[in-house]
């Protein structure tokens, strides 16, 4: 019962919208709280400012969009939405400031729409360099993290000294070894961690200090390593999207109890972003701007060199999976677009893939069941 | 009076659009993709290419009625209902081997990402590229965020120029020469000067032409042909019409009633009847954003001979989809100002949300906090179905009513 207890304390954090964890840090330590916007932000600079990195990513479907329909039209995504809907009802008045990337055009104007609406906070746009082959962008990189990091020191009035940046290096290096171990068991024995479980105990992420964060792995890994649960003959798949507006937990319920393992995702890609350590030698923050550029996942939200069609199929095999199914939020086109440029990998490679739409506010579940189902059948006959 | 000058513009752009398209189809060199914002056309000229817009066939498909049909074509192929026209009329056009009502486009040799303004782009080459098997060369362009950060995009921007170039003497085998580059740019600042003059004449009252519906028409060469004679040569013409139509008060309206800003692209399928919902008040464009979004030239953005790419990288940057909201709202206002316009319109299409995320909260600014009359209304630029004429009728009726109303109140 143990577990379950712990379980639901985690689920209680991550899906609080009134952002209270981030309250009770301020209130203890004194310090800032700087939100971002999926799908990157380098929160190695935001703790070493002496500041809780917060994930605002939408409102798990629990928020009535009112206000901000005033100032975002109605065909656009709903993490979009519900994130100035979190806003504009107040309950990130606890944050100092927001931090959006180049992720998409609805990101990035959404920045401009956030500096007119909450001038009382500090709000960052970051450019992340899409040419990574340039000598330049590495260069730039480091300028654009010099440029934030100023801007945090103006907000908090300290100096952001190299070893509070290394420390920070270490600590997300740490979280993102224990966040792939938690893969890894979704990898070789998915059984024993259902994947809406998994996400949580990584979301949670979102609103804790970074160390609270690793302990929390820690002591989960070892619950989990402990378990005996038996192996159903589910297939194994990927699930594939940008997942920056975030997937419903009912979404990643069903698709298991449909009889699918999630072998691997793209969920959660801030916690993930660099597919190894971030080296820590050197100057820092060139370090990160080299990790960026050398070490970042295969996202849609970033361009890459290399043709989709021979990074997903080498990524299936690389995760043994039977198939895949494409989650892509309503209205967001870098999710829309790479669909159809990895269904044609996959039509060529005769793999079988599903695609769902979902909303952060969805009630067909009933129906999803049932494609699920149906996906599942079809690759268990054929 | 009779017109000496009418329609010269119309005229000579129809040659000057067919030759085009014709040397697209018969002509010889390598043939670069590029997109309308920010584009490095005179970086590419010296080494021969020839230069595809993807954007300008999408528009032009939409004018001429078949972009519902490539649409169509693309979403058969799994292109989301909900995503970008644009990309989705040029999937089709290459699902049908190139074959357009515009001509035979051809296959790109390379696939030049001048992303400036609109992520999808990046979306939109690499389907391309995956489509046609191209290579693609992404210049990575930085929203423009401030001050503070300007400096740094320019050095980045230019240095990727210089890849750029490297990049195409490698491919086509050719000496970058940079005296024919000097010599590009020099025709594309020509053409710069006369096209800003061009566009400053809506000032007059009555404005000679409509600032949005024609200008997004007269806008095709500074964008399409940037960095030849023939763009000079075009606008001079345009001028001259537009002088003798200002001698003669001719204006695109009988009578000019109201004068407006727009703010967004048109929509190109349903241009005609979506002009005639504001010609029926007496409504004149005296400024748009759409026809800035090749350039925003009236800021002093020029390219320059004597600043190669330097100033290549400043007119990257400076186009208006890449401008922050902010400065977009200020730009708008000084529109309004500055061309006496009783109105704001915005039109916020489905397609582009670079265009249109946004804009709501503009109408917030402008009707709320400003004072300015704002109408919001909704179609798309690429995809027919999303035109609801009655309901755009009522929408523009209902409010040209009541500004009238407004000013007879006000006048009595
Ligand atoms: S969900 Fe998609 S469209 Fe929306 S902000 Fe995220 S990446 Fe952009
Ligand atoms: S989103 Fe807008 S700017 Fe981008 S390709 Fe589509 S129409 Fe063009």
């Amino acid at each position: 019962m143990q577990q379950t207890d712990h379980l639901s304390s985690v689920r209680e954090l991550a899906q609080d919208v009134s952002f209270s964890a981030v309250a009770r840090w301020k209130e203890e330590t004194g310090g800032k709280a700087i939100g971002h916007f999926p799908v990157f932000a380098p929160q190695e600079i935001i703790r070493a400012a002496g500041m809780l990195p917060v994930g605002v990513m939408g409102a798990w479907g629990l928020l009535e969009v009112d206000y901000a329909d005033s100032r975002v039209q109605s065909f656009v995504c709903s993490v979009a939405r519900t994130t100035l809907e979190l806003g504009l009802t107040g309950r990130l008045k606890e944050l100092d400031g927001m931090v959006f990337t180049d992720i998409c055009d609805v990101a990035r104007n959404l920045s401009g729409v956030w500096k007119r609406n909450f001038p009382e906070m500090l709000v960052e746009y970051l450019h992340l360099p899409q040419n990574v082959t340039s000598a330049a962008s590495v260069v730039y990189l480091e300028r654009e993290l010099e440029r934030f990091k100023g801007k945090l020191e103006d907000l908090s009035g300290v100096k952001v000294g190299e070893d509070s940046l290394w420390e920070g290096i270490e600590v997300y290096n740490h979280q993102r070894e224990l966040l792939q171990r938690i893969y890894r068991i979704r990898r070789e024995s998915p059984w024993l961690l259902p994947a809406d479980e998994a996400y949580l105990l990584g979301r949670a992420a979102a609103q804790m200090p970074v160390e609270d964060h690793v302990s929390l792995l820690e002591r989960s890994i070892a619950e989990i390593e402990a378990r005996t649960v038996k192996s159903r003959d589910n297939i194994r798949v990927l699930l594939l999207g940008p997942f920056c507006e975030q997937p419903p937990l009912e979404l990643l319920r069903i698709v298991e109890e449909s009889g699918c393992y999630v072998v691997d995702d793209e969920l959660l890609q801030t916690y993930r972003w660099y597919t190894s350590a971030v080296p820590t030698n050197g100057n820092p923050l060139r370090s990160l701007a080299e990790s960026y550029i050398e070490r970042a996942r295969l996202s849609s939200v970033r361009y890459q060199v290399r043709r989709r069609r021979e990074a997903i199929v080498e990524w299936l095999k690389e995760a043994r999976a039977e198939g895949v199914l494409f989650c892509s939020a309503k209205f967001c086109e870098p999710a829309l677009y790479d669909y159809v440029l990895y269904k044609e990998a996959l039509e060529a490679e005769s793999v079988p893939y599903l695609h769902l739409e979902f909303e952060e506010k969805m009630s067909a579940f009933e129906t999803v069941r049932m494609q699920v189902e149906t996906f599942v059948e079809s690759i268990l006959f054929a | 009076m009779e017109l000496k000058h009418k329609d010269a513009g119309k005229v000579v752009q129809r040659e000057l659009m067919a030759s085009y398209y014709g040397d697209l189809e018969d002509g010889e060199g390598p043939v670069a993709y590029l997109f309308v914002p920010g584009n490095v056309v005179e970086i590419l000229r010296p080494f021969g290419f020839r230069t595809v817009y993807p954007e300008i066939n999408a528009l032009q498909c939409g004018i001429k009625r078949v972009a519902g049909e490539n649409i169509l074509k693309a979403e058969d192929m799994g292109y989301s209902a909900d995503v970008c026209g644009y990309v989705k009329n040029d999937v089709g056009i290459c699902l049908a081997g190139g074959s357009t009502p515009l001509g035979r486009i051809p296959k790109p040799d390379l696939l030049v990402c001048n992303f400036s303004g609109c992520n999808t782009f990046i979306k939109w080459f690499e389907a391309l590229a995956d489509l046609y098997d191209a290579p693609m060369f992404l210049l990575d362009v930085p929203y423009l965020r401030d001050e503070a950060s300007y400096q740094q995009d320019i050095e980045y921007v230019t240095q990727q120029l210089w890849d750029l170039v490297a990049y195409c003497e490698d491919m086509t085998g050719t000496t970058f020469d940079e005296a024919k580059l000097r010599e590009t740019l020099e025709y594309s600042r020509q053409a710069e000067d006369l096209w800003t003059q061009l566009l400053s004449r809506a000032r007059l009252r009555p404005s000679p032409f409509d600032a949005y519906f024609e200008a997004v028409f007269f806008m095709a060469p500074i964008n399409v042909l940037r960095g030849t004679t023939d763009c000079i040569d075009y606008y001079k013409v345009v001028i001259e019409e537009m002088e003798e139509r200002s001698r003669a008060h001719v204006g695109p309206v009988p009578q000019e009633k109201f004068r407006v800003v727009y703010e967004g692209p048109p929509c190109w399928p349903h241009f005609r009847a979506f002009w005639e919902l504001f010609k029926a008040w007496g409504v004149v464009g005296v400024a748009s954003t759409y026809s800035k979004v090749g350039g925003l030239f009236e800021t002093g953005i020029r390219h320059d001979p004597a600043r190669p790419m330097e100033s290549i990288a400043e007119y990257v940057i400076n186009c208006y989809t890449n401008w922050n909201l902010k400065k977009r709202s200020e730009l708008l206002q000084q529109y309004i100002e500055e061309f006496e316009a009783d109105a704001l319109i915005i039109h916020s299409v489905k397609s582009c949300r670079s265009f249109s995320v946004g804009q709501a909260d503009f109408r917030e600014v402008f009707s709320h906090e400003l004072g300015i009359p704002t109408l919001m209304i909704e179609s798309d630029l690429a995809d027919p179905r999303y035109f609801s004429q009655a309901q755009l009728k009522n929408r523009v009726d209902a409010f040209f009513e009541s500004l009238e109303h407004q000013r007879i109140v006000r006048g009595s």
